[in-house]
């Protein structure tokens, strides 16, 4: 364990890291479940084995604070806050859900936790975030805005005109870029001619870090620091965090035609979960209460499933409904 | 339409940068945003700004008045910049982003297409997009001034490819006075709205405009000349060669009603509807190529709902299929003149006797 203990965040904000982080875990298992029972969830993008990632950065932020997300949003939304009863109802396409049951996995948005939107136009949410710390300027506040994308966007050019703009306009934007490996089935190695994506800050006059994405304080502590240079007006950052998806691409991707079983295994024996567990017990920083917060996990996707299934499917007069913006006359 | 109250003579551009002026003096959260949308940014400390103002000049003066926080130069970047726009009109702002020309939209179509138009839906209601998309298009052609001869990439009429999209409002204004009115309109609407601005029109299109704020309703046409043997239907500046087409016709003995569209997503169909119910004939006139265009889309409508009302087949006047051209003598040829209109309605006349 390579954590650097002296930075440690306070009691209550690690055992809210370790509730966030194993709820994403316990959320994408009881999904995965669903799924193979065949409940008609859509397409979805597992996190399992990036939650380090998602919790490490939304604790250095407010409620306040906005993030941008990417296709595989469900751990940038139960980080950021966004309830697991109205996300899974989403993924059943109740009216109860997040988006009212029209967005699924891929468009799980709420905007009153800062939460602009699971994108799954790869590299789409980067300039949402520039937009987002833009508006927290010209509304004179002290917000910043997080740009999550995986390192198969950086091959978007789009990424390059949000980076670019960010640094033009010094805004508060903090990119942070999950690198588990491969785009899809195309590993980073071929299709990124960087040796880290970090690399790319210098070409937009930013700072660029690479940190162990399976280190959840390794990823807080570079957030941290990053939001911080933001919020004091120190323009934009860019966050590598090395990380590894368990699962495939999307339910249905056989990881096995393109990675190697010793591969696989090797990433799971550093599994950010595991090993956070590992510090708080190690660090007499928490106990028994564990078990209380995995078995309180348990019990809310029991809940959330339970109010997924109960929940009304949306009446045949939301297929017209918003389409346009409604004005007040 | 009758305006009231104290006027002067503005073109097109001087009534749209006045329209932008009233709402950013009205509302603080509107903001302006696109490339050379100012000018000469970064070098205020030179005494240099406001060196540009947008290819129409709409947007000149500005930063003088409101400064660089709020008329915001941006890097050529048009995915990222109005995908930036998308993200501060999600978080509250009103953004204004300027395109400089249509036919740049395939840099930034899914900035548009995927997230702007579909956000309010697929979010379920729970986010407005108060956004503005404001865009020059179509070709001088016939006046070989700047912007004339600017050829297949810089003439383009690409509303279609807007209109198309749920969740896009899509406005095409044709006078000084509706291009203030739909400015205001479309700024004070909380979804995202494009405003197409022909580029000829720009400075040639010159009228009486009202000093103080006013909307144009988004989603009416406008019958703009009453008539009663056929129906011209106009977008953007093909509603000027419809009224002179009228004219010549009218010359001829025959009365053309021409009804100006405005809006093309959503359209107004009752207007055009009822018009085609007393001329019991249709002659659409549109700038764009005929495939998937709205001048096909508005035919097929009043087919569909006006089908007892007509006399005749519904005639469609548009460019021909191809790209626009560059000699000066091959784009005189491209867009509708009003010769051709005149030609379709009496061929059309013809064909009932």
């Amino acid at each position: 364990m390579t954590t650097s203990l002296p930075t440690l965040p306070d009691r209550d904000l690690l055992l809210w890291m370790y509730e966030r982080m194993g709820l994403i875990r316990e959320f994408e298992e009881r999904l995965k479940t669903l799924v193979e029972r065949g409940v008609p969830v859509g397409p979805v993008h597992f996190y399992t084995g990036q939650e380090a990632v998602a919790v490490g950065v939304c604790a250095a932020l407010r409620q306040t604070d906005w993030i941008a997300s990417t296709h595989r949003g469900h751990g940038h939304c139960i980080a950021k806050g966004v309830d697991v009863r109205a996300m899974m109802a989403e993924l059943y396409g109740k009216v109860t859900g997040t988006n009212r049951g029209k967005g699924g996995s891929m468009h799980i948005t709420d905007v009153r936790v800062g939460m602009l939107g699971v994108n799954p136009i790869v590299g789409m949410g980067t300039p949402h975030a520039v937009g987002a710390a833009l508006s927290a300027r010209v509304r004179g506040t002290d917000e910043v805005a997080v740009a999550f994308f995986g390192e198969g966007a950086t091959s978007m050019g789009v990424v390059h005109e949000a980076m670019n703009m960010a640094a033009v306009w010094s805004l508060p934007v903090i990119f942070v870029c999950e690198n588990n490996g491969y785009a899809q089935t195309t590993p980073v190695e071929y299709a990124v001619a960087a040796d880290r994506i970090s690399d790319r800050a210098a070409a937009y006059r930013m700072p660029g870090v690479t940190v162990d994405g399976q280190d959840v304080i390794a990823v807080w502590e570079a957030a941290g620091e990053a939001v911080r240079r933001g919020r004091a007006g120190g323009g934009p950052s860019l966050v590598e965090c090395l990380t590894y998806r368990y699962y495939g691409h999307h339910q249905g991707d056989e990881t096995h035609r393109y990675r190697t079983a010793d591969e696989e295994r090797t990433a799971r024996e550093r599994d950010c979960l595991r090993r956070f567990r590992e510090v708080l017990f190690a660090q007499g920083i928490a106990g028994a209460e564990v078990e209380g917060i995995d078995t309180r996990n348990r019990e809310r996707l029991d809940e959330a499933i339970t109010f997924a299934e109960r929940s009304p499917v949306p009446g045949p007069e939301e297929l017209l409904a918003d389409v346009y913006v409604e004005n007040e006359s | 339409m009758s305006i009231e109250g104290s006027t002067r003579d503005l073109t097109f551009s001087q009534a749209i940068n006045n329209a932008l002026r009233l709402e950013m003096r009205r509302d603080p959260t509107v903001i302006v945003m696109g490339e050379d949308v100012a000018g000469a940014a970064g070098r205020a400390h030179l005494g240099l700004s406001d060196a540009w103002g947008g290819p129409l000049r709409a947007t000149r003066g500005l930063i003088r008045e409101f400064g660089p926080q709020r008329v915001i130069d941006t890097p050529i970047s048009e995915m990222g910049f109005v995908g930036a726009a998308v993200g501060a009109a999600m978080t509250g702002l009103r953004p204004v982003v300027e395109i400089m020309f249509a036919d740049l939209i395939g840099c930034c179509y899914d900035q548009i297409i995927n997230q702007a138009a579909k956000m309010h839906y697929m979010m379920g209601g729970q986010v407005d997009l108060p956004l503005v998309i404001r865009t020059a298009y179509g070709m001088h052609g016939f006046k070989r001034s700047y912007g004339g001869g600017a050829a297949a990439q810089h003439s383009q009429t690409l509303y279609a490819v807007l209109a198309h999209v749920p969740g896009l409002k899509v406005v095409v204004p044709t006078t000084a006075y509706n291009a203030k009115g739909l400015t205001i309109a479309a700024i004070r609407d909380n979804g995202p709205v494009v405003v197409m601005e022909h580029k000829f029109l720009g400075s040639a299109a010159k009228g009486p405009v009202p000093e103080g704020e006013y909307t144009v309703p988004i989603g009416k046409a406008e019958v703009v000349r009453r008539g009663s043997d056929v129906t011209l239907c106009g977008i953007g500046r093909m509603t000027h060669v419809c009224l002179e087409a009228a004219e010549t016709l009218a010359g001829r003995g025959m009365s053309a009603e021409v009804v100006d569209v405005l809006t093309l997503a959503p359209l107004d169909e009752a207007t055009i509807l009822e018009s085609v119910s007393h001329t019991h004939c249709l002659v659409v006139v549109d700038e764009d190529t005929p495939t998937a265009s709205m001048a096909r889309d508005i035919a097929a409508r009043v087919a569909d709902k006006g089908f007892d009302s007509l006399d005749a087949p519904i005639k469609t006047v548009t460019a021909p299929e191809a790209p626009v051209p560059f000699a000066a003598v091959l784009e005189a040829r491209y867009a509708p003149r009003a010769a051709d209109v005149v030609a379709a309605v009496e061929g059309l006349f013809n064909s009932m006797d």
